[in-house]
């Protein structure tokens, strides 16, 4: 029987508090920006002109169709040699996360948006709203309330995926505890600490956005 | 007539892919004129109210509402954006489904157009609202939200909407066709007090007793053609053309007249 032992983590506590800093700094830039090229996505996918739908079908396509652990990879080292494009190991993971949850969220946004009937775009017009006041004052204060539960999925799977920035040695609560495993020889401990310590971030958080969907469906 | 007519429709033409909805429409409505569209489903009379406020934009042909008049077809530059929106912001139109804004309580749906395109003080509209509500006999249902009113307080609220922006016309396309049987009378009622106050309206309409009453003149459509225009009354009692003889026939026989206490 295994004798657990988590009393040894706490000489690394500084490391671990560190690591979990980087990791919801991270988390954090990643969604935000994210959002954006989501939200940029979405409008791209649907605009009148076919140039823009092309390059933001591409820009979704490459991006949630290909394993972001590649893309990780792929940004840090392929774009030095093939687009001479310098980046730090942070500046390079920032941009692939955001990228990639960018391409899922710009689904979800583009899913909320259309899933509006075509009726209440219809009413706006007539009442002599242009389209850019039908999208801001009808469509998408009605669309982000569908989209809420999907985009908080995808910002959980962005918090994540954060775990995957360790290869590029960014100095994440995942990359702090694998420092702390091998010094340790405590791998069991550790990785069961980190799991807990994403689990109680994650679990509150759900709570409040659940309450707050709650309140935003009133009149419905 | 077209010298005063308050919307002059000319040769309109509108085909959606192959399937051509409208062929070479014309149609005068006098100033405070109110003109019902009957035809079978089909016949182009929706797409031909959509086009009055461009909602659809016409292949060929010519628009005039008021003052402004728009040209379409080979050639004719289609309108902007802007010119669009200050062009509907003159014409009212109240929808079948209604098309209340959920997220907004019935205040807030007949101030979202003041508010939004005529730039008024919150407070103004909120006057203006509350004056329209009441028009339709609504005013004690201000702060409730649209999935708590019945169809027939709906259309009341969307109706007061579209007053709110104090159109020259209103356009109705098929306001009671939603609506269960016993809630059709409190619309029909508000939509001929209007006509009594002298709105200029178009209503498309199934309630053929009910256009009889209220419009004085009365478009019959079928496959994107007029078949046949004329005096309300007259064109209902005596149609001259088989094709509206058949439609009006049907009608009775299905007995889609309203009885007789339900109409205003």
């Amino acid at each position: 029987m295994y004798q657990w032992d988590f009393g040894i983590l706490w000489s690394y506590r500084w490391l671990f508090l560190n690591g979990l800093g980087v990791t919801v700094g991270f988390t954090i830039v990643i969604v935000v920006c994210g959002l954006l090229f989501g939200l940029l996505g979405a409008f791209g996918t649907l605009s009148r002109f076919a140039s823009f739908r092309l390059v933001a079908l591409t820009f979704i396509e490459a991006f949630r169709c290909t394993p972001i652990l590649v893309q990780l990879i792929w940004f840090y080292y392929a774009l030095p040699i093939l687009a001479g494009v310098e980046m730090t190991p942070i500046t390079a993971s920032a941009l692939a996360l955001s990228l990639y949850g960018g391409s899922f969220y710009s689904e979800i946004i583009r899913g909320g948006i259309v899933s509006i009937d075509s009726g209440q775009s219809e009413a706006g017009a007539a009442l002599g709203m242009t389209p850019r006041q039908t999208m801001r004052r009808i469509v998408l204060p009605q669309a982000i309330k569908r989209m809420i539960p999907a985009l908080m999925n995808q910002s959980i799977i962005q918090f994540k995926n954060t775990s995957l920035v360790s290869v590029l040695a960014v100095p994440d609560l995942v990359y702090q505890s694998q420092v702390a495993a091998h010094d340790s020889y405590r791998p069991l401990e550790t990785y069961t600490a980190v799991a807990l310590a994403y689990a109680a971030i994650l679990i509150p958080l759900t709570i409040i956005v659940r309450r707050g969907e709650k309140r935003l469906a009133v009149g419905e | 007539m077209s010298e005063m007519a308050k919307i002059e429709i000319r040769s309109l033409r509108k085909s959606f892919g192959s399937n051509e909805v409208l062929k070479s429409i014309s149609l005068d409505v006098a100033r405070g004129g109110v003109v019902a569209l009957i035809g079978p489903s089909g016949s182009g009379k929706s797409t031909l109210l959509r086009c009055i406020n461009l909602l659809v934009v016409p292949d060929g042909g010519s628009v005039r509402v008021g003052e402004t008049r728009f040209e379409f077809g080979t050639g004719a530059k289609l309108p902007d954006v802007k010119t669009l929106a200050k062009f509907r912001a003159t014409t009212g139109m109240v929808f079948q489904h209604f098309n209340l804004f959920p997220h907004m309580t019935a205040l807030q749906n007949v101030m979202e157009g003041p508010v939004t395109v005529r730039r008024m003080t919150r407070a103004d509209a909120a006057a203006l609202a509350r004056a329209q509500l009441a028009k339709v006999g609504l005013a004690e249902k201000a702060d409730q939200y649209p999935a708590t009113l019945s169809g027939g307080q709906k259309q009341r609220v969307a109706i007061a909407r579209a007053l709110a922006m104090e159109p020259d016309v209103m356009l109705f396309d098929e306001a009671t066709s939603a609506l269960d049987p016993e809630l059709v009378g409190e619309v029909l009622s508000v939509i001929q007090r209007l006509a009594s106050e002298g709105m200029t309206m178009v209503i498309v309409t199934h309630e053929i007793a009910f256009a009889r009453e209220v419009a004085d003149r009365l478009v019959f459509m079928r496959d994107g053609v007029v078949v046949e225009e004329g005096p309300a009354r007259q064109v209902i009692d005596n149609p001259r053309e088989a094709a509206t003889r058949a439609f009006l026939s049907h009608f009775h026989r299905t007995g889609a007249l309203p009885p007789a206490e339900a109409r205003p």
